[in-house]
This record gives C-alpha cells, sequence and structure tokens, in this order.
C-alpha cells in the first residue's frame, strides 16, 4: 500500500498550458508539447538548462520523450513516457518524485500536446482491434462510459438529470474561466435534448473534442523555495490499473480512485474532508459521480444526489473542476495534465473569477481508457508541509 | 486446417474460440478450480490456479449492462454486456427486439453469427444474443 515515498519532499514550480481550442495548421504534438515546457519554465523562472528529467505521454506519439529530447536539444538523465491514457500524467508525477528523491534528476518536466480537433479525430486515434469486443461496434469511449451509466442508474437510481447537472456545473466554471473553449450557458434541459451518442450519454455528456496541450516542473522542495511561483508541494500519489476493456471491468460501478485515492491520501496524512478543491477527470458525466463517490466525497452510489441542485457549481457545496474541466474547459484527448494544472493555479490563488478562497489542499484525480486506469495527486500549499 | 484440427492442436486462443464459434458453440476457459476466465488466454491470470482447459458454455445468460448507439444517419444499435450463466461476462448485443427495450436483467440466449458487419477490420464469427422467450424474457 506505501508508495515509498515522501510526503511534500517534490513540488509542482511551472505549469502552463500550451495552445488550445484549435490550433494553427500544421502546428505538431510536438510543437504543443515544447511550448507548453518553455511557457512553463518561464512561469518559474528555470531554462533548458536546468532540465535534466523529461516525461512526456501524447496519443499521437509513440515515442514522445526522444521526439521532445530531439526537438528541445536535452540529453536528460532520466526519461519516462509511461502510458495508461489520460491519468498518464499523474503516474508521471510520482515517477518524477521518485526520480528526484532517489537523485536521479533535479529538475523535471512533465509534457503532452494533442492536433486531433484539427488533424482529424479519426485520423490521429486509430483504435486497437480487440477481437471479443470491437465487432460489436461499441463507439469507443462512450459506450464504455455508457454500458456503466446504466449500471449506475440500475444499481442506484441515478438520472439523466442527475448526470446533466455535472455538465451544467462545469458550463458555469468554464464561464469563469477565459481560456476554455465552451463560452455560453447551458441547462439540463438543453442536455437532456441534445443528440443521443450512445445511451444515456448525450453529445453534452461527454468531453469535448479540442487541441492542446501543456507541460509542468517538478522538482525537490529544497530548491523550489528558491524559484518565482510559491511551491505546490505533492502530499500524495497512488495508482491503480484495474482492466483495459470494459468487459474485464470488476465491477461496473467502482472504479481504481478507490485504490489510488487510498494510497495518496495515506500518503498525505489527510481525507476527503481535508480538500479545499476537487480536479477530477471529467471524460463523461459519470466520470464526475464515480470519482466522487471512489474518492470518499459522498458515500458510492449517492453521486447523483451528491451533485444535485447546483452543488459542485460555482457557489456550492464543493469546488469541483473549476476550470469547466474536459466537459467544458477542452479536451484534447488525454485531460490528466489540465486537472493537474488547474489545481496547482487554485493553489496559487492565480484563478480569478473562479478562485476557490482559502484553497491550501488539492485532489487532482486522472482517469485513463475507460474507467481502466486512475491515479490520483494530492497537492497543498507550503503551508501543508 | 479445419476448425476440428484447430481444436486439437497449440492453435492460439482466438483461433480456439473461434473454431468453437464455428461449431455453434460459446467457448471459455476454467482454471483447475472451475473458476470461469474470459477473454480465452495462454495462461491463467492472477488469482487463477493452475492451467486453463475449455468449456463449452450452455450459451444462457443475463444481460449486465446495455446501451443503444445512435450513429449519425445510421440505424441505432444495441451493445450489451451480457453475463453468463457459468460466471463469465462478455460483450456481445441483444437481437431481435428494439434496441432501446434491452434492459438489464433479461434473460438472453446466444446464437452464432457467422459474419459480422463489413468494415470492421474482420469477418469471424461472433455471438450475438436473442431474448429467452418470445415475450422478451423475464427480468431477474
Amino acid at each position: 500500500m506505501s508508495t515509498g515515498l515522501t510526503r511534500g519532499a517534490a513540488a509542482i514550480v511551472g505549469v502552463a498550458e500550451s495552445d488550445l481550442g484549435e490550433v494553427a495548421e500544421g502546428l505538431s504534438v510536438v510543437d504543443l508539447m515544447a511550448q507548453g515546457v518553455h511557457r512553463a519554465l518561464a512561469d518559474c523562472g528555470l531554462t533548458l538548462a536546468d532540465v535534466d528529467g523529461v516525461f512526456a505521454a501524447a496519443g499521437q506519439s509513440r515515442m514522445p520523450s526522444t521526439a521532445l529530447c530531439e526537438y528541445l536539444g536535452l540529453q536528460p538523465r532520466v526519461q519516462d513516457c509511461t502510458m495508461m491514457g489520460g491519468s498518464s500524467f499523474m503516474t508521471h508525477v510520482a515517477h518524477a518524485q521518485a526520480a528526484i528523491e532517489a537523485g536521479l534528476c533535479e529538475v523535471a518536466v512533465i509534457a503532452y500536446g494533442s492536433t486531433q480537433r484539427s488533424a482529424g479525430r479519426r485520423q490521429v486515434a486509430p483504435r486497437e482491434f480487440n477481437p471479443y469486443e470491437t465487432p460489436f461496434r461499441p463507439l469507443t469511449p462512450a459506450s464504455a462510459y455508457a454500458l456503466a451509466a446504466s449500471r449506475h442508474m440500475h444499481q442506484y437510481g441515478t438520472t439523466r438529470e442527475q448526470l446533466a447537472e455535472v455538465a451544467v456545473a462545469a458550463r458555469q466554471w468554464a464561464l469563469l474561466n477565459p481560456a476554455a473553449w465552451e463560452k455560453t450557458p447551458l441547462t439540463v434541459a438543453e442536455v437532456l435534448a441534445s443528440r443521443m451518442v450512445s445511451h444515456p450519454l448525450t453529445v453534452r455528456d461527454c468531453c469535448l473534442v479540442t487541441d492542446g496541450g501543456g507541460a509542468l516542473v517538478m522538482t525537490s522542495a529544497a530548491r523550489a523555495r528558491h524559484l518565482r511561483r510559491p511551491p505546490v508541494q505533492v502530499l500524495g500519489v497512488g495508482e491503480c490499473i484495474s482492466h483495459q476493456a470494459i468487459s474485464s471491468m470488476p465491477d461496473l460501478t467502482v472504479t481504481g480512485a478507490v485504490q489510488s485515492g487510498a494510497q495518496a491520501y495515506a500518503m498525505a496524512g489527510l481525507g476527503p474532508q481535508d480538500i479545499d478543491v476537487v480536479q477530477v477527470y471529467d471524460a463523461f458525466t459519470l466520470t464526475t459521480l464515480l470519482f466522487l463517490e471512489d474518492l470518499g466525497f459522498c458515500a458510492k452510489g449517492e453521486g447523483g444526489a451528491f451533485v444535485a441542485g447546483g452543488a459542485i457549481a460555482p457557489g456550492g457545496r464543493l469546488p469541483v473542476n473549476t476550470s469547466g474541466g474536459g466537459l467544458s474547459y477542452g479536451h484534447p484527448g488525454m485531460f490528466g495534465i489540465f486537472v493537474l494544472i488547474e489545481a496547482v493555479r487554485q493553489l496559487r490563488g492565480e484563478c480569478g473569477a473562479r478562485q476557490v478562497s482559502g484553497c491550501e489542499t488539492a485532489i487532482a484525480h486522472g482517469n485513463g481508457g475507460v474507467l481502466s486506469s486512475q491515479s490520483t495527486v494530492v497537492l497543498g500549499t507550503a503551508a501543508t508541509v | 486446417m479445419t476448425d476440428t484440427d484447430v481444436l486439437a492442436s497449440a492453435a492460439s486462443p482466438l483461433a480456439r474460440y473461434r473454431a468453437h464459434l464455428l461449431r455453434g458453440e460459446l467457448a471459455y476457459q476454467v482454471d483447475e478450480d472451475g473458476r470461469p476466465v474470459f477473454y480465452p488466454r495462454v495462461a491463467a491470470p492472477a488469482g487463477r490456479r493452475g492451467a486453463l482447459s475449455w468449456r463449452v458454455s450452455a450459451g444462457l445468460g443475463t444481460v449486465h449492462a446495455t446501451t443503444v448507439i445512435a450513429p449519425k444517419g445510421e440505424p441505432v444499435y444495441n451493445v450489451a454486456l451480457i453475463d453468463m450463466d457459468e460466471g463469465f461476462r462478455l460483450m456481445s448485443r441483444v437481437e431481435s427486439m428494439p434496441p432501446q427495450q434491452v434492459a438489464i436483467g433479461l434473460r438472453v440466449r446466444m446464437r452464432v453469427q457467422m459474419r459480422v458487419q463489413a468494415g470492421d477490420g474482420d469477418d469471424g464469427p461472433v455471438p450475438v444474443f436473442d431474448p429467452l422467450d418470445a415475450n422478451g424474457g423475464a427480468a431477474r
């Protein structure tokens, strides 16, 4: 159960998005990763000459760390392109901390880029053929989440209206975020009346399809104290892989976030009651419900009731996905890095109209595949260490 | 190689699975304690004991989860997860009824469809399901 890592030994010191939304024609995945790295280094006042660890993942690049190192002219001491879908970047944070603690590197960058919107989604995301699933033509990944939603509705009485509340809350946060893709209000009725993709999920229950990228800079807690921005300490990490294909998921209503969250909380010495702002990967409205349950913010099966009545929207009882999330801020395909970026910005108090007041602790939870890989990071301000 | 040759040989798990389907059978594996494993594998996963051997399902199951897919400009269709009575789960679809009426708990019976639709990158036989009785099956 123990992660073997030390609470507060490493910190995230720089964050940045690359260009987002629909990027200029010809911009590549590695262009966006490099843009994110340059901006994140500028954010903390470090330079490429300081970087000795490179971590990267991208759905459109088979060897993203190699590509990024060539582009940036780096020969780092450590590189890692762990790929477990959208949760990869939370696991990169854990691996970067391990490398920093072990003295393998001192300054690590974690990068992502995607041009899935401008390049055309079908072109950039060839699906692996699974002879036990693909012949039935599930709409991957939406149908997998729809199957899980059918179980949640059957077992717990969760309604489509409750799922829609998640999309509406995300939109309300997005309207407070100048960088968000969506710019107009959204109602529950509009979500329910949108085009059905894979029942019970409409297009408004599904994440956006955008371009985008970003990067994080991590270093030791000691070095973090002398940089441009307030350091955001890594307090806890955890991960769990429960399956790859949806037909192999042990229980369609319970994700590996139960385990990844428990590990991260244990390392942090914190529980859900101690968390000020919640950032969870909202690939679909259902995933927000599942992660609120599995990370302990409400009991299993009560996610639908928990989010009702604007409870996770601005002004609600728990601030969740304050950027607008994958549902309304943007979703280039592997959203985990943006979950981390928003958590860091909230802890640094930089979020303007959407800033959560008195924000000292945050949870950043990533999801990969079809609820397949879960990776959790608990973060805190310097005051929490 | 005929399907009988495949069943007797050291063929891949997928080839054996499909050879059974060509005989109208849904095959699965069990470990030494008789616990089911699906999809078919070359060796048992962690938590299961010993070598895997093959069994043929009686073909009866229950809808565990269901969705209706609505591709732009095309007819809707069902995708479901089916829990077989022998204790393993697979993805398939329920046919012979409106996709929207396929409900969790519906009892279903397996039938082999010899070819799937073109354009799926594969044309092997697949197991599909029909409601167990003419009235759409009894919910459990």
